[in-house]
């Protein structure tokens, strides 16, 4: 009751409410079904309307760091732009191309958008809001996120086309090599915070985000997750694998009208869905800032509703991301594997090290300074 | 040792220059925006004088225009774009004289090259700053540059002096105003002070109708 008036806002109070409403007149069984079916709804709808924003927002930005004005017709400053755009998608036709492996060719995009949606329903959102919370959660998102890459291997490889080859290719290595750091750069924070699980690394996080808490090592790691997440992004100064100037688009030359669809979707929601785990396990997630003593602080900022840190702590890093992809010109094919390998992967494994001594030694900010974090 | 010095000063020049990369994006981000908005724009929209847009006829407010339908624009064109039509009339002292009658101009065809502007000895035709030609129909874009009812400017008969000077000032001072009363007096001392008026010119040239003014050199 207490949570009912400290936090007025947040969605749990709906869904708490939804659950005992159909527990009141139902056997367990139904009430089951249809909360997995409204959670598997809830959930792609939010997988579209996060990508049309993030489309708009992208667009947006990406033209103010051209000096552009961006979109700016289709409603008050273009906002109806993307769904503009994705009415336009779903009309379009789907091209039957001949030579292709037909079976694989269809196949290929429900690899990316299956595998980005697996990792999306592991997000906790909000208090509350979090489709499956494994005690394995940082390991699951690893394993499923990479499953990505499978799509676009197809894609190429069934595209019976030099060009969705190449690129694909380019991907293969680049998602292979980049999937390491990002795993380690995980792994170094579950040293960190000893849990695998979101919830839990969430409720760690309380009063010190694990970014400051391991300090040097933290911050090593959550820049090398950024670049490492980026990089599996398919984005920015990474983008060899749709390199447009080279490959034609890549991997998804091939595709068109929906299929084309939903590769596009899948890039967006993996730049999301990376900034958003970064936001977990480094920033906090969803936590409000707390600091220990100030109860009336506290409150206030358990005021401002879970999701809305959230949110907001994720497209501060998908700012980053997007400053960073229109900041550097892309790399070559060696740049990309002699960073991954040379500078990354090292840097990464020694990091792993100094975070374990940090830990056993007890040098972490919570053990130093436990009356203040 | 050295290639460790090495990899490490690497990595942090590396670190160093990707952050200054990202400053001046930055910076970039806060830049005033160079968008042009189209149709709002309209009033402050500025277009280059020397933009070639529509071939038109200066007309006077008497309805008099320069043309003396000597045809060496329809001449000039590369793609048959222009057709002057003359006509005989009998002047009042009974001389037979060649009027324009219709100067036809297909836009459609057109090119914009200029030939015809350069070439034209009285400086009858000039392209305009109307650059919204989209019409629906083929058959609009064939225009007739004179106006209704207009006829050909007479020419002065007296000769003026050969002083530069003037003719550029009233350029200056009324640059919209057609040059009527610069190029008839053109016309009429065109050999003689073409040598001083290029040399006026010259200092003129940042004028938005010198383009006009260096034509009679040429000729000369």
């Amino acid at each position: 009751m207490l949570l009912n008036y400290s936090q007025p806002l947040e969605i749990s109070h709906l869904t708490t409410w939804l659950d005992s409403a159909l527990r009141a007149g139902m056997p367990e069984f139904w009430v089951l079904l249809i909360e997995f079916v409204l959670v598997g709804v809830a959930l792609m709808v939010a997988y579209a309307v996060i990508a049309l924003i993030l489309i708009y927002a992208e667009r947006k930005i990406t033209a103010f760091f051209q000096a552009r004005l961006g979109p700016n017709r289709v409603g008050k400053f273009g906002i109806f732009q993307s769904v503009a755009d994705m009415i336009k998608i779903l009309l379009k036709e789907i091209i039957h191309i001949n030579n292709v492996d037909k079976f694989l060719f269809y196949a290929a995009p429900f690899f990316m958008i299956v595998a980005s949606m697996l990792t999306f329903g592991a997000i906790p959102f909000a208090q509350g809001l979090h489709a499956i919370d494994f005690n394995i959660g940082v390991f699951y998102v690893t394993a499923v996120s990479s499953l990505g890459i499978i799509g676009v291997l197809l894609a190429g490889w069934s595209s019976n086309n030099k060009y969705s080859m190449i690129g694909a290719m380019r991907s293969g290595a680049q998602f292979v090599s980049y999937e390491l750091s990002s795993g380690f750069a995980l792994m170094t924070i579950v040293v960190l915070a000893g849990t695998m699980q979101f919830s839990e690394m969430i409720e760690g996080q309380r009063y010190c985000w694990n970014l400051f808490n391991g300090h040097i090592a933290s911050f090593v790691a959550f820049f090398i997750y950024l670049i490492s997440g980026h990089a599996e992004t398919n984005r920015g100064p990474f983008d060899l694998p749709e390199a447009e100037s080279e490959l034609t688009a890549g991997y998804h030359t091939e595709y068109s009208g929906l299929q084309f669809g939903f590769f596009y979707l899948a890039e967006y929601l993996n730049m999301f869905i990376i900034a958003s785990i970064a936001t977990t396990v480094f920033l906090g997630g969803w936590m409000p800032i707390q600091i220990h003593g100030l109860e009336g602080f506290n409150q206030l900022m358990y005021f401002i509703p879970s999701y809305v840190w959230f949110f907001g702590k994720t497209a501060v890093l998908i700012f980053l991301s997007l400053w960073v992809r229109w900041s550097f010109p892309r790399l070559r094919i060696d740049q990309l594997l002699n960073l991954e390998w040379k500078y990354l992967l090292p840097i990464n494994l020694v990091n792993i090290l100094v975070m374990v001594i940090l830990v056993l030694t007890g040098l972490t900010l919570t053990d130093l300074f436990p009356n203040l974090f | 040792m050295r290639s460790i010095s090495k990899y490490f000063s690497g990595l942090f020049r590396g670190i160093l220059s990707l952050l200054t990369g990202m400053s001046v994006t930055w910076k970039e981000l806060w830049t005033k925006k160079v968008t042009q908005q189209y149709p709002e724009n309209r009033a402050t929209l500025v277009i280059s004088d020397r933009f070639r847009c529509e071939l038109t006829m200066p007309h006077d407010e008497n309805n008099e225009h320069a043309c003396t339908a000597c045809g060496i624009c329809e001449m000039n064109c590369p793609n048959g774009t222009i057709s002057v039509l003359s006509k005989m009339i009998e002047t009042e002292d009974g001389k037979k004289k060649k009027i324009l009658d219709k100067h036809i101009w297909d836009m459609g065809m057109c090119t914009f090259c200029n030939l015809c502007v350069i070439t034209c000895p009285s400086n009858a035709i000039k392209f305009g700053n109307n650059f919204e030609n989209a019409v629906f129909t083929r058959s609009k874009l064939v225009q007739q540059l004179n106006h209704e009812g207009s006829k050909m400017r007479e020419k002065k008969k007296e000769v003026k002096p050969v002083e530069p000077k003037p003719v550029v000032e009233t350029k200056i001072v009324s640059p919209e105003e057609p040059k009527m009363e610069a190029k008839s007096s053109k016309t009429v001392g065109l050999l003689v002070d073409a040598i001083a008026e290029s040399k006026v010119a010259k200092q003129v040239e940042t004028k938005n109708e010198s383009v006009e003014k260096v034509k009679p050199t040429e000729k000369a």
